[in-house]
């Protein structure tokens, strides 16, 4: 990429990341709660519950503009990858890293792409629910993505996040948001624990996570 | 009635300078850190600030900027009371409707100062097609709670809060192009008479008024503030059409609806399990936690004007 392009690009995931976060406060209000972390522009990866496309819109919105330039959304290839436009809607504009869940060659390894992001000194958003959440139980078993990036990167914080309401606002199927105030929930760091095993971290972090819900009878 | 507006400007940014000196005054005093009803009242100070800079803008503004500034305030408050009650996936096009096309309508009505679909479009209307709406989405679970959360939620953010710009509507014979002073009034003698009502209980508070519904509610409170705002509403019956008996009178009606409103307010919350509505403002809590005696004021206001007032 020439050198002009190149300014063109990031001016573009500029404006996009400004305009939404912007959208994201007049629709929804979102305001972060620093429960146990603080705002940091150390190398982190963000795991959220996953409910809506505006999941990552909510919690990006949240950082500042130094750590939202460094930090990428992973999304799935699948779906976003299906189009040109999807494409350059989740690349160019969101600058969201793509990979397939069900992955064949192996330059396509979810975990390669996700290490060769971090490796540049990037963050990542990250959805261990390997799907949005449609179901009544609050929060779906974690995939093991989580367990083998700490594995691999250990000096990476992994920051537990709760975004609160957004199935609500922008339930599965729907296009048009419905303002209803929302919060990103920013919990303490959690890390693998010397010799413990894959199934009980997830677990580990999947009850973190839960506990960070600020009301939970009201998630419905 | 430039003058009088000047008037009242001056007024106000006199008892918040005032209230930033004794603030200060106390701050500095006090044993630090300095205890969290001093940091809130310091919060608080601050936010009116703002919100009166704002409804000094929209006064500026005359019909337009009030007009839209309170159809914002209804979608806060809409935003704030829908957010905290339950609803299911199968009422999100009842919910855009109640923000897309309620707020908007309502509005326009207010603006074009059609009375007679005004005050019957939102109690009418709504209220029979948003639940039959709900219905033929064929999701009956809790069906009743959800309708009247929705009924209950565009009535007090929308229907209530129209009345405040409709005020620019009425016909007050030898008021005529002076609407906005009334405005003014209200907003003064109610939000003043929360505002003494919070001092008042602060330094006297002793009896609970409603234990059960709200811990920060006392007698003394409720007397001191709500006597010491119609006194202020007599004082200021040089910008409206009243005598000062009346103005003293009505605003001690209007009063009385805020203190009613507040408690409403509080039993919601009580009810949901939370302090404050949001916390959009910073000191104070929601939207709601501001206009929620303003809600039951302004259409006892409106209509006391209207049936005695105006031809």
């Amino acid at each position: 990429m020439n050198k002009l392009s190149l300014t063109t690009f990031t001016l573009l995931q500029t404006v996009t990341s400004v305009g939404l976060s912007a959208l994201a406060w007049a629709v929804t209000g979102v305001r972060p709660i620093w429960n146990g972390s603080l705002p940091s522009d150390k190398q982190r990866i963000y795991f959220a519950n996953h409910t809506s496309h505006g999941d990552f819109i909510l919690l990006s919105a949240c950082l500042n503009e130094k750590e939202r330039a460094i930090t990428h959304a992973v999304a799935a290839g699948e779906y976003w990858g299906k189009s040109r436009l999807r494409r350059f809607i989740a690349e160019d504009m969101l600058s969201s890293v793509l990979i397939n869940r069900q992955w064949t060659k192996p330059e396509e390894n979810p975990i390669e792409i996700m290490l060769s992001v971090l490796d540049q000194g990037h963050s990542l958003i990250l959805f261990p629910e390997g799907t949005r959440n449609m179901t009544d139980e609050p929060l779906l078993p974690f995939r093991s993505g989580l367990y083998n990036l700490s594995m691999a990167r250990p000096q990476v914080e992994l920051i537990p996040c709760w975004i609160e309401n957004m199935s609500r606002v922008l339930p599965k199927g729907q296009f048009l948001p419905v303002p209803l105030l929302c919060r990103v929930v920013f919990g303490a760091p959690v890390a693998v624990a010397p010799g413990e095993e894959r199934r009980a971290f997830l677990d580990r972090a999947h009850a973190t996570l839960l506990a960070l819900n600020p009301r939970p009878e009201r998630d419905d | 009635m430039r003058h009088d507006i000047s008037i009242l400007i001056i007024g106000l940014l006199a008892v918040l300078t005032t209230a930033s000196i004794v603030a200060a005054i106390l701050s500095a005093r006090a044993p630090k850190p300095l205890s969290s009803t001093l940091v809130n009242l310091t919060q608080r100070i601050n936010a009116w600030w703002v919100m009166v800079a704002l409804m000094t803008v929209a006064f500026f503004f005359g019909r337009y900027g009030l007009t839209i500034l309170f159809a914002l305030i209804s979608f806060a408050s809409l935003r704030e009371f829908v957010t905290l009650t339950h609803t299911s996936r199968s009422d999100h096009w009842v919910l855009l409707g109640m923000f897309g096309i309620i707020i908007p309508f309502q509005y326009w009505l207010v603006w074009t100062a059609w009375y007679g679909l005004f005050v019957i479009f939102i109690p009418v209307y709504c209220f029979l097609l948003m639940p039959a709406i709900t219905a033929l989405h064929g999701d009956t679970e809790r069906f009743l709670e959800r309708i009247a959360a929705q009924q209950w939620a565009v009535m007090i953010s929308v229907y209530c809060v129209s009345h405040v710009p409709a005020l620019l509507t009425l016909d007050v014979p030898g008021f005529e192009g002076r609407n906005l002073l009334l405005i003014a009034f209200l907003i003064i003698v109610v939000q003043g008479s929360d505002v003494l009502q919070y001092i008042f209980g602060k330094l006297f508070g002793k009896h609970r008024f409603s234990p059960t519904v709200s811990p920060s509610k006392t007698w003394e409170g409720l007397i001191g503030g709500v006597v010491s705002a119609s006194l202020l509403g007599a004082l200021l019956s040089f910008v409206t059409p009243f005598t000062p008996l009346q103005a003293a009178c009505v605003a001690f009606v209007v009063c009385s609806m805020g203190f009613l409103g507040g408690l409403v307010a509080s039993a919601i919350k009580r009810d949901q399990g939370v302090k404050d509505w949001g916390h959009l403002i910073e000191g104070h809590g929601g939207m709601m936690d501001r206009t929620d005696s303003l809600v039951f004021a302004a259409p006892i206001f409106f209509h006391i004007v209207r049936y005695f007032w105006t031809v």
